[in-house]
């Protein structure tokens, strides 16, 4: 089979995964909702599984891959257990704006 | 046996102490003076037969019991010897202690704590012994400072009186002063000799087997000098002896004048071979004893207190005995130990004789006309006074005399110094002699009934002693002395010895009329015009510096005792608090830092995101630049 | 048999005081520091003999920590120190109502077993462990059983633990770095160590800031006197008999052995500071007016010249200090016993509020001037023993060291007289003083004896600790 880093060159995939993972990082900074900041952390995630998935192609090693299985899994177990968290917070306070959670400061 | 015998001497009185420590309560007031009488007494048997014995074979007895001390240089044991100089002044010591313990029976009769007072009177005696007997430097301390310990206890007898017990630590600071003195000279002998015994030190000087640094040897001196002067009541730390008269009478009699305050006297002869090699010291010991006789003489001049009188002319009398130290002359300084012992023993005791007729009144203003009614008292005193005036036959003639001719071939100034001292210590012996045994009584009503002659065990003791004082001069006549050969072997350097010449005819003239001029004065004023002092408050111009002591104890207290007090009251309320301040304030820092800290932790996570993220990208950076 | 048994046996009292409950846990504990008492004498003579008494085995693998027990002289010296004053320590609580008395004599073995741990420590994590171990006990004794207000109180004791925590975390910090490079805390092992200058000077220095605190050595002495003075008795005597041994015991067990070069170039800034400690304690001892606080800074003065004899580093200096040591530990605890008899019957320990109790009271009287005159130094008490040596040290390194040390002699005849005079002498109290009773006085005379005995015969221990002294300051002066 044709390896599409011929195609396409490992450092494309690595400027793409540099791009998708600030814009999750400027939208966690920057937004407030907490599932829209939750979807960066998502963007992130998937920039990172992007670029070991590409490099796991480049050094001819499926190690990488499985891993990639692995943090989905926990991507959407973490999903799961945050989303309750984020239900339970709204129950609470009517909103998800992350600036109304302050009880915890020093 | 001679181990054992040296044993019973030393140990003798210390089971007296312990009898009277520990069943003193249950036995009777006499039983216990008996006790603590035959303990001494058994010291002095012994004592006695040793003398006999060293007397005739020359040779000294020496017992070494066990190592004590274990220092890198030396070694120091529990050793004592019994040659001339320890045994003389044994001889003196227990003799003149049984017969003040025989005077206390009588005199301490009617206290409470007489058990203690015999205890107290034991353990001093044994300690004397000790100091006396030791055969290195260490072994002399032990005794030196217990002495110094019994005479605080005794000082301090009637521990009711808080004065009494001021006079006591006062004392007892004091010789503690003179002590540190002491102990750093055996630091320092001990460094340069690599012994502390006095036959190991009296070898390495005469074989000169290594060499000794001059100028360490003569601070040594000096050092063991300044123990001497604490005990023996010398410039500047003699301000003790006058208040240690709080103590009852025979103690002052035995401690305060015949044998611990003569200690300094004893470590100085006994180290005459240390001393010979620092000719600047003996200087200093000849000039502070001279002035040191002269200033106490003054201010026994108008002493009204009959053992304030006393301890002065005690103060004094060591002054000249250090006169003779410090002019090399240790026999003659020796000579005048024992015959001072006998006097002022004797008139120590006749002055408690006084007191206790006078039922504790010790002012001689209100006595007067107590010859008629003392009258083994009054001649008993009256031999005594014409001893330590001076007069011809009696003892303190010969002794006084040849100090004051040494003085006069070695330093005419300081003969100047002891000569005035002396015509002194006529006037005010006499003034006192005058005061409390002639004309009439001047006390009240009530005591004059009661003036009694004191009973046998008081005169007794006062008969013997004045028999001393009155022919003791004999140990040591000009010209065939006894006292010098005797003493021949303990002294490297002897005394040079005067030629009985013109010129020594003249001094002993010169003395003589000397101790008449005084005696004359104190006659034309006390006996001629019936002076009587004046009271406290009509003292002026001089007489009430004198009276005052030259205001030594003030312008101490405001130059040492003050100044500490006030460093103490700075350190307590300055220092302490700064610096437990600081310790706090480093507390109470880590308190403002946390609570500037906690600031940080604001709750908001869009804060902490930015850290983290903030965080994670300098970590990167870091990273990236450290390659 | 080696010295495993005496720890165990005071462990084992400590669990033993405490499940016997209250009636009988004074009882319990003063069986088992006799017995503890009884094996440490066993063991030394054991050991005298030739008798390897010590060992080492492994104990943790990482971090390499050993179980290693040095039994020398020097070491049982000290534990025979402390477990001599356990009991007696313990005899002097009696009659005294204690509530929670299991806990209390509990947390007293607790102290002993680690202070007798610390003494015997030859692996440097093990000994940290034990020198940290006896804290906790003296920390709740101070604070429960004390004396004052309780907010008081609670402040100056939690000073005194932060402060001599902090200080033995600097400790903490050498070991780990002596560790680093060895890979053993071994004593042993640190003193083949060639360290340079820099690593010295900072080693010295973080040993010096632990015992400095714990001695204490002056600027570092402000949490002891409070202590003192609001612990109760034992914890006082604890602290001041045995457990500011310790400090000084490691200075010449770990700190000069490993840093031997700065303790040579810094000698007299050191002694000068110990030094200037004794005559700081003694003037501050004049001041004070209360009874316990007095002892406190005569306590700091006295162990100031203890430090100084040891920093001579020479073999009568160190021999001194051993000596004066024990003496010191013995004459302290019958000083503060002293002063706690006083309060159990005046309820005080203001100096102005005392007085006119000889008149009441022979037999105390005796004892405590004895004790009084003991801890002055008399000759003939052992405390002079000591005192000669270390001041004959000072005098070697430069006269005015033994000059200026030696006005402890002056001020400490000075403050003592003085006390004695305020508490004791003068017209009859108005207030009953009942003498000592029996068992008060048989304390009393245990000290006396222990005081007077080595004052005349300190050989035997003389004897004990010298060669491994010796020891020790042959390694200092070897080494570069």
């Amino acid at each position: 089979m044709e390896n599409i880093l011929q195609q396409i060159g490992i450092e494309n995939y690595i400027y793409l995964s540099t791009l998708l993972f600030c814009v999750g990082a400027f939208g966690v900074l920057y937004r407030r909702n907490a599932i829209v900041m939750f979807m960066s952390i998502e963007i992130m995630l998937n920039a990172v599984n992007l670029l070991l998935v590409a490099f796991s192609t480049y050094h001819q090693d499926a190690a990488g891959q499985v891993f990639v299985f692995f943090s989905m899994a926990v991507a959407a177990a973490e999903v799961a257990v945050g989303l309750a968290i984020l239900v339970a917070i709204y129950r609470n306070l009517n909103n998800i704006d992350i600036d109304s959670l302050k009880k915890l400061k020093g | 046996m001679d181990t054992k015998l040296a044993l019973l001497l030393l140990f003798a009185p210390f089971i007296g102490f312990l009898i009277n420590v520990f069943t003193g309560k249950k036995l009777s007031g006499n039983l216990s003076g008996i006790i603590g009488t035959a303990a001494v007494a058994v010291s002095f048997a012994v004592t006695l037969s040793f003398f006999l014995q060293v007397s005739s074979t020359k040779e000294a007895v020496m017992v070494d019991l066990f190592q004590w001390m274990k220092l890198a240089n030396f070694d120091v044991h529990f050793a004592f010897q019994l040659d001339q100089l320890s045994l003389l002044w044994l001889m003196f010591v227990t003799g003149i202690g049984t017969l003040i313990h025989v005077y206390s029976i009588s005199y301490m009769h009617d206290d409470e704590n007489i058990h203690k007072f015999f205890a107290y009177l034991n353990l001093f005696v044994f300690f004397m012994i000790t100091l006396v007997m030791g055969n290195n430097l260490l072994i002399m301390f032990i005794g030196w400072e217990g002495v110094g310990l019994c005479s605080y206890l005794l000082i301090g007898f009637w521990y009711k009186n808080q004065d009494y017990n001021d006079a006591a630590k006062k004392a007892f600071i004091m010789n503690r002063i003179g002590d540190l003195g002491f102990l750093i000279g055996i630091f320092i002998i001990g460094y340069l000799f690599h012994s502390l015994d006095y036959t190991d030190i009296r070898t390495v000087i005469e074989t000169g087997s290594h060499h000794i640094d001059p100028t360490w040897l003569s601070i040594a001196a000096l050092c063991l000098f300044i123990g001497a002067c604490g005990k023996s009541a010398q410039i500047p730390l003699y301000t003790w002896l006058p208040d240690a008269m709080a103590g009852p009478t025979p103690v002052s009699a035995l401690i305060h004048a015949a044998t611990m305050v003569t200690a300094g006297i004893f470590m100085i002869t006994r180290l005459n071979y240390v001393f010979d090699l620092a000719p600047e010291v003996q200087n200093i010991i000849a000039i502070v004893g001279a002035v040191t006789s002269l200033i106490a003489a003054s201010i026994g001049l108008v002493q009204n207190d009959i053992k304030k009188v006393l301890a002065y002319s005690t103060v004094s009398q060591l002054g000249l005995m250090f006169l003779a130290l410090g002019l090399g002359a240790y026999e003659i300084a020796v000579f005048h130990v024992i015959t001072h012992a006998f006097f002022k023993a004797c008139l120590f005791l006749g002055s408690g004789s006084v007191i206790h007729a006078m039922h504790g009144e010790q002012d001689m203003r209100y006595m007067g006309g107590l010859r008629k009614v003392m009258k083994v008292t009054f001649i008993t005193f009256l031999i005594s006074t014409l001893a330590i005036s001076g007069l011809p036959p009696f003892a303190g003639f010969f002794s006084k005399d040849e100090i004051l001719m040494t003085a006069f071939h070695h330093n005419k100034p300081l003969w100047v110094i002891g000569s005035v001292a002396s015509i002194m210590t006529a006037f005010y012996m006499f003034r006192l002699l005058y005061l409390t045994f002639y004309k009439d009584f001047r006390g009240t009503e009530e005591q004059k009934k009661h003036l009694h002659e004191s009973p046998g065990l008081i005169t007794f003791p006062l008969i013997v002693l004045a028999i001393l004082a009155a022919v003791g001069g004999a140990i040591s006549l000009p010209g065939n002395s006894w006292l010098n050969e005797y003493l021949a072997p303990v002294i490297t350097r002897h005394a040079e010895h005067h030629h009985m010449g013109t010129t020594e005819y003249m001094l002993m003239a010169v003395a003589i009329v000397g101790a008449l001029i005084g005696i004359g004065l104190a006659y034309a004023k006390y006996i001629k015009q019936s002076a009587v002092p004046a009271q406290d408050s009509e003292i002026t111009g001089f007489a009430k510096v004198l009276y005052n002591k030259f205001y030594v104890d003030e312008i101490y207290t405001a130059l040492i005792v003050k100044p500490i007090y006030a460093l103490g009251s700075f350190f307590k309320n300055v220092t302490e608090v700064a610096i437990s301040g600081f310790i706090f304030g480093l507390g109470k820092l880590a308190n403002v830092l946390g609570a500037e800290g906690k600031t940080l932790q604001n709750g908001s996570i869009g804060f902490y995101l930015f850290a983290f993220v903030l965080g994670i990208c300098s970590i990167i950076v870091y990273i990236f630049l450290a390659k | 048999m080696d010295v495993l048994i005496i720890l165990i046996t005071l462990l084992i009292g400590a669990a033993a005081t405490y499940f016997a409950g209250d009636k009988l846990a004074s009882k319990v504990a003063t069986f088992f520091s006799l017995a503890a008492f009884g094996l440490t004498l066993y063991i030394s003579y054991l050991q005298s003999n030739g008798v390897e008494v010590g060992f080492t085995r492994p104990w943790i693998r990482v971090p390499n920590i050993q179980l290693s027990f040095l039994a020398d002289g020097l070491s049982l010296t000290m534990v025979l120190l402390t477990t001599a004053l356990a009991p007696i320590i313990i005899l002097s609580t009696f009659k005294k109502v204690q509530n929670k008395a299991k806990s209390f004599y509990g947390l007293i073995m607790l102290m002993v077993f680690a202070m007798a741990g610390t003494f015997l420590s030859g692996d440097g994590l093990l000994y940290y462990i034990f020198w940290e171990l006896s804290l906790i006990p003296i920390y709740f004794i101070a604070l429960i059983w004390g004396g004052g207000e309780a907010e008081a109180r609670k402040k100056d004791v939690v000073k005194f633990f932060i402060y001599t925590f902090a200080g033995s975390l600097f400790m903490l910090v050498a070991f780990v770095y002596l560790y680093q490079k060895t890979g053993s805390f071994l004593n042993y092992h640190f003193l083949r160590l060639h360290l340079n200058g820099t690593e010295q000077f900072w080693i010295f220095f973080a040993f010096f800031i632990a015992y400095a605190i714990k001695i204490p050595i002056i600027p570092f002495h402000t949490w002891q006197a409070n202590v003192y003075q609001k612990a109760p008795t034992a914890g006082t005597m604890l602290l001041s008999g045995i457990m500011l041994k310790m400090a000084i015991y490691s200075i010449i067990r770990w700190q000069l052995p490993i840093a031997p070069a700065p303790a040579k170039e810094y000698m007299y800034p050191l002694i000068a500071l110990c030094i200037a400690g004794v005559i700081y304690g003694s003037i501050l001892a004049l001041k004070q007016q209360d009874l316990k606080k007095l002892l406190a800074y005569s306590s700091l003065a006295h162990v100031g010249l203890i430090a100084a004899g040891v920093y001579t580093l020479t073999i009568d200096g160190l021999r001194g200090a051993v000596l004066q040591m024990v003496a010191h530990g013995f004459v302290v605890v019958g000083l503060f016993y002293a002063a706690e008899i006083i309060q159990r019957r005046y309820n005080t320990t203001e100096i102005s509020e005392m007085g006119g109790i000889r008149v009441q009271t022979p037999r105390f009287t005796s004892m405590f001037m004895i004790l009084v005159l003991a801890s002055v130094a008399l000759p003939s008490t052992f405390n002079f023993v000591g005192e000669f040596e270390v001041l004959y040290s000072l005098a070697q390194t430069n006269i005015w060291f033994a000059v200026l040390g030696g006005t402890t002699i002056i001020l400490g005849a000075f403050y003592m007289l003085r006390m004695f005079q305020q508490v004791m002498l003068g017209e009859q109290n108005t207030k009953v003083f009942a003498d000592v009773t029996f068992g008060e006085g048989f304390v009393f005379v245990l000290i006396i004896g222990v005081l007077l005995f080595f004052g005349l015969y300190p050989k035997p221990i003389v004897n004990f600790v010298s060669p491994v002294l010796e020891n020790i300051i042959l390694h200092i002066n070897t080494s570069n």
